[in-house]
């Protein structure tokens, strides 16, 4: 009944000590091998390791499954990898509206989702969001360069807004529903404009406002099929790219002369 | 069924991008234009990036203008020595296109230099055109009016490096050509258009080509300009979405074909006209677009890293 315990899993101590990305999943990933004995106080997966993104792809979900041993309560937070970002801000100049401000973030989360099984506020004490980014606010996000508190904010919440638009920030916390005592889902729902590149699914176990236990799961979403053959020729391949793209249409181009011929 | 376009990295309606495809080919059945300067625009209504629009028309624009040649060259209509001298100015343009395209898209500017680009373009060319073609209306009803002198004497051909172009009967400076090559050139890679519509009055008005070889050879070298900015564009900014341009193609193909039997029916005139008004409506929108106030001031980009 505990599914999924085989990937990647950590212990509290190494959460402690965290790092970003595929570093923290190796460090994790040894110490499960170094004590693979011990009884988990949180095991959870996923239903889906890879989203292929294909011609047809308009979306998909992810359903996330698992028990926590004894009491307690479960965040889970879904990043997808860090993008350089640059937020440009319009201004009217003679009738015309012109992008006249600018701002780069160098580390943004190009997908991110959350999800308590109460208000995060109830279960989590603010210095233990912070840490653990729990939440849009907690995402740090911090532009290059100096610039006035309060345009950083203007900015930052300019930010935070597009991306809840465009669906890759969530617009409330979502829901991890419990069925029994134990046992525990929620759903992450992914838009078909998803960026592609490894996610970083986390799991916590949280009690007395605090996290005591994690898991760590990668998650990813790449493009499959002829597009994924096409972007990966494309940025591989960009001069031979454009080469085939201008051929491919010289040869339509004289496809479609030819009905022109007999008439 | 919606098709996923890997490098807008959009899903789009297949059906919407042939129809976008199939009207503009019906518009190069009927008018013999070469339809970019109204691709660019409509793939931005629909949803996709500007820099990918732009770029993939120019993909798209190679095919159309070589089935359209094909065609012309049949009838002899190609001036081959003249296209080539074109051809020069016009690669040039295309690099310094391409750079400034690059340019600007790093600081942020390049979406409203294409919109407004196309507002000055669009609605000169439309009102030229609403001009030309009323003027045309009015005169049919006073006939014996004195026609334009065929070749007329000025500054242009004082310039050194005269040429003959046997085919085009014509006696005039290589820098004309070439000039003229460099300018449509760099709209060319600004705004993913041939530029057969700067193109096509220039050479008839500026260089005094007979009428007949004007198309042929304008197209002619728009597909090798259109080639040099779609490979360019591959290079440089990673923007080409030759899965978009094939699919207008199609599109265009079946289009044009039941516009160029349509456009047999209609005047000569009455076509201008419709295709002025047209040309308008999309300057008037892209114009609006850029004075309203946007829903959100601010906007986001990814950096490429």
């Amino acid at each position: 009944m505990y599914p999924g315990s085989d990937r990647t899993s950590a212990r509290p101590s190494t959460l402690a000590d965290r790092t970003s990305g595929w570093h923290f999943q190796l460090m994790a990933l040894i110490l499960f091998w170094a004590a693979p004995a011990r009884a988990e106080a949180l095991v959870a997966d996923l239903t889906n390791h890879l989203i292929a993104i294909t011609t047809g792809f308009t979306g998909a979900s992810v359903v996330l499954f698992g028990a926590i041993d004894g009491p307690g309560d479960v965040a889970v937070v879904v990043r997808g990898p860090d993008r350089e970002m640059a937020v440009r801000r319009k201004s009217r100049i003679a009738g015309i509206w012109v992008n006249s401000q600018e701002m780069i973030f160098a580390n943004v989360a190009s997908f991110y989702f959350v999800a308590a099984s109460r208000p995060l506020e109830e279960i989590v004490s603010p210095a233990t969001a912070a840490f653990y980014r729990l939440g849009v606010t907690n995402l740090e996000l911090k532009p290059e360069g100096m610039s006035p508190p309060q345009v950083v904010d203007e900015f930052v919440t300019a930010l935070v807004r597009t991306q809840q638009r465009a669906r890759l920030f969530p617009n409330s916390v979502g829901k991890v529903n419990f069925i029994g005592e134990r046992l525990f889902r929620t759903t992450i729902e992914f838009p078909s404009n998803v960026p592609t590149g490894t996610y970083l699914v986390e799991v916590f176990l949280v009690r007395d406002k605090d996290v005591v236990s994690g898991q760590t799961t990668p998650l990813v979403v790449s493009k499959v099929g002829i597009d994924a053959d096409v972007f990966g020729f494309a940025a591989r391949q960009p001069a031979l790219y454009g080469a085939i793209a201008v051929l491919t249409a010289m040869v339509a181009g004289w496809l479609a002369s030819l009905p022109f011929r007999s008439a | 069924m919606d098709i996923y376009l890997p490098i807008a990295e959009v899903s789009v309606d297949v059906f919407v991008l042939l129809g976008l495809g199939g009207a503009v080919g019906f518009l190069t059945g009927v008018f013999g234009v070469g339809g970019g300067f109204l691709i660019t625009p409509l793939l931005i209504f629909i949803g996709v990036p500007p820099t990918v629009a732009v770029a993939s028309s120019a993909n798209q624009l190679v095919g159309a203008s070589v089935s359209s040649v094909l065609v012309h060259w049949r009838r002899g209509n190609v001036d081959f020595k003249m296209g080539y001298v074109l051809l020069v100015g016009g690669l040039a343009g295309s690099v310094f296109g391409v750079w400034i395209f690059t340019l600007l898209k790093r600081l942020g500017q390049i979406e409203l230099t294409i919109s407004l680009c196309y507002v000055v373009l669009l609605g000169t060319l439309g009102a030229l055109m609403m001009v030309e073609s009323v003027y045309t209306q009015l005169r049919l009803h006073r006939p014996g009016v004195r026609r334009r002198k065929l070749h007329q004497h000025n500054w242009m051909h004082g310039l050194p490096l005269k040429a003959r172009f046997r085919r085009s009967k014509l006696y005039i400076s290589a820098l004309l050509p070439i000039g003229l090559g460099f300018v449509v050139g760099v709209f060319s890679a600004i705004l993913g258009i041939g530029g057969g519509f700067i193109m096509v009055p220039a050479m008839i008005y500026m260089l005094g080509m007979p009428t007949a070889v004007v198309p042929g050879t304008s197209l002619l070298q728009i597909i090798f300009v259109a080639a040099n900015v779609t490979l360019l564009q591959a290079y440089t900014n990673r923007t080409v979405d030759a899965v978009l341009a094939l699919v207008l193609l199609v599109g265009g193909v079946i289009g044009a074909r039941i516009g160029s039997r349509f456009g047999t029916r209609l005047r000569g005139d009455q076509l201008r006209l419709l295709l002025a008004l047209l040309v308008l409506a999309v300057a008037a929108k892209l114009a609006f677009d850029l004075t309203v106030r946007p829903t959100d001031p601010y906007s986001i980009a990814w950096e490429k890293t």
